[in-house]
């Protein structure tokens, strides 16, 4: 994994000068062009991202009519909030968390995961190892990312078809007084592929009272 | 294929390596693959089934070796290369030995507009209308022992095993032909679950199952439903095949809806 993180001091690596010569030739070519692709990436790295999905399942935990249209078609319950399907987002479905089953997310044969909810996977649920246990050792895997998810049945999508699925986890005890955004706060990008819990209402209240100091 | 990215149920590949506060890309060179093969889709140069392709076709020790923006390198450079969009000594250079093609003219020209312009239907791969399906959420269906040379979204370790439709998710494009230029071969697309002990062994006995979408041509109807006798005596005879009438009655009895 290491090599994959040490690009900061190490010199410019092969892959960095085939890249540089292709999008010169590519230029020329004319099929793409150097501003647009800029703006793609700026919208990736700053637009879409695991926040638009927190909304959506906020908005789904404090209004019972957007969690019915949410479960009957989700990519368009999920533009009503203004996150276009785009690539990778066309095709959505929420599986819901309840007090007998715990939902998670993997993509055994390639990468696939929910973008226009939660923007681009992050590098370990892309890794071999992630994709080679989830299916098999779900519980095994939880247990190492410090879920415990007790006696619940566990659902493992793996996301082989063009359907992107999205979890919506319990909301938490004690949220009940919280609005609408503070309940976004509470959602973690990890608890919408399943692999991890909401924040706790008092988990919040502390990072709040920190961020305050 | 029977190809390494076909993951599922492998060993050896250690814990998930987390990294905390992890930046979207890691390299200016992975922020320009990734528009670019993003870019190159939307203009319907390639699909994503010949995208998938043309990563898993990587030799097994260097899709094993490399990171994830270099497996997308990759499948850049030889969709490029294949669609006739570059030659090879292009990709060395770094530049176009002859002027670009007009508009509308060329291989790159996938009939979508502007290069500015990402066009989304390109990545709509669901057809709005639909045929009547083969199964309905409760079936009891196997799915088939297929080992194919060719691209496939079935992995290996649901082959052969036993399962129950949940949902009908619609009508797809067959990966297995859209992968290789050889149509798109519309055909509904099923969410089933198997149960952690079909597919990996009887001492598997926590509560878990796999939800794994299944293309209409991965899938057979099973020919009995041990699970829905209390008390199997013997086992041999009740892994007897039944009518198919009796089997599509009691598949009906069967629990019905979309549940979640």
């Amino acid at each position: 994994m290491s090599e994959e993180h040490d690009h900061h001091n190490a010199p410019p690596s092969e892959p960095a000068q085939r890249v540089k010569a292709l999008e010169q030739l590519l230029v020329e070519k004319g099929l793409v062009n150097s501003q647009a692709l800029d703006e793609l990436i700026d919208t990736y790295e700053r637009r879409i991202g695991p926040r638009n999905g927190a909304r959506v399942i906020a908005r789904a935990w404090t209004d019972p009519e957007y969690r019915k249209r949410l479960f009957e078609n989700a990519a368009k319950a999920i533009e009503e909030l203004g996150f276009p399907p785009g690539p990778q987002g066309e095709h959505m479905m929420v599986v819901e968390n309840t007090p007998r089953t715990h939902n998670m997310v993997v993509c055994t044969l390639c990468s696939c995961y929910p973008w226009s909810v939660l923007g681009l996977p992050p590098v370990w649920y892309k890794s071999t190892a992630y994709r080679a246990r989830a299916v098999s050792d779900p519980r095994g895997l939880l247990s190492e990312f410090g879920v415990d998810v007790g006696g619940k049945e566990i659902r493992v999508w793996d996301s082989s078809s063009e359907m992107r699925y999205l979890v919506m986890p319990e909301r938490p005890a004690g949220s009940e007084s919280l609005s609408e955004d503070e309940l976004a706060e509470l959602v973690t990008r990890d608890s919408m592929i399943g692999t991890g819990l909401p924040k706790s209402a008092a988990r919040r209240a502390r990072e709040t009272n920190r961020a305050a100091k | 294929m029977n190809g390494v990215h076909d993951l599922g149920g492998m060993h050896g590949f250690g814990p998930v390596i987390r990294e905390p506060n992890e930046p979207v890309f890691h390299s200016e060179w992975e922020q320009r693959v990734f528009a670019m093969a993003l870019t190159a889709m939307g203009r319907r140069v390639w699909n994503v089934d010949e995208f998938r392709r043309a990563i898993e076709c990587m030799p097994p020790a260097r899709y094993l070796a490399a990171t994830y923006y270099e497996k997308w390198l990759h499948a850049l450079e030889s969709l490029l290369l294949e669609k006739g969009a570059v030659t090879p000594e292009e990709l060395l250079s770094g530049h176009a030995a002859a002027p670009a093609p007009a508009k509308g003219t060329g291989p790159l020209d996938g009939g979508g507009g502007d290069v500015e312009s990402f066009d989304s239907s390109a990545v709509k791969l669901r057809f709005d209308k639909s045929f009547k399906p083969r199964f309905k959420p409760g079936d009891r269906v196997v799915a088939r022992n297929l080992n194919p040379k060719h691209h496939t979204r079935l992995p290996r370790y649901a082959r052969g095993k036993r399962g129950v439709i949940r949902y009908d998710q619609g009508v797809f494009i067959f990966p297995d032909t859209h992968a290789h230029g050889q149509g798109a071969k519309p055909q509904h697309v099923y969410t089933v679950a198997f149960e952690a002990k079909e597919l990996w062994g009887a001492d598997h006995k926590e509560r878990a199952s796999v939800y794994l979408d299944c293309w209409d041509n991965y899938l057979e109807r099973a020919a009995v439903m041990p699970a829905a006798r209390p008390a199997i005596k013997s086992a041999g005879r009740a892994r007897m095949a039944k009518p198919a009438a009796k089997v599509r009655a009691a598949a009906g009895r069967a629990k019905k809806g979309r549940k979640r």
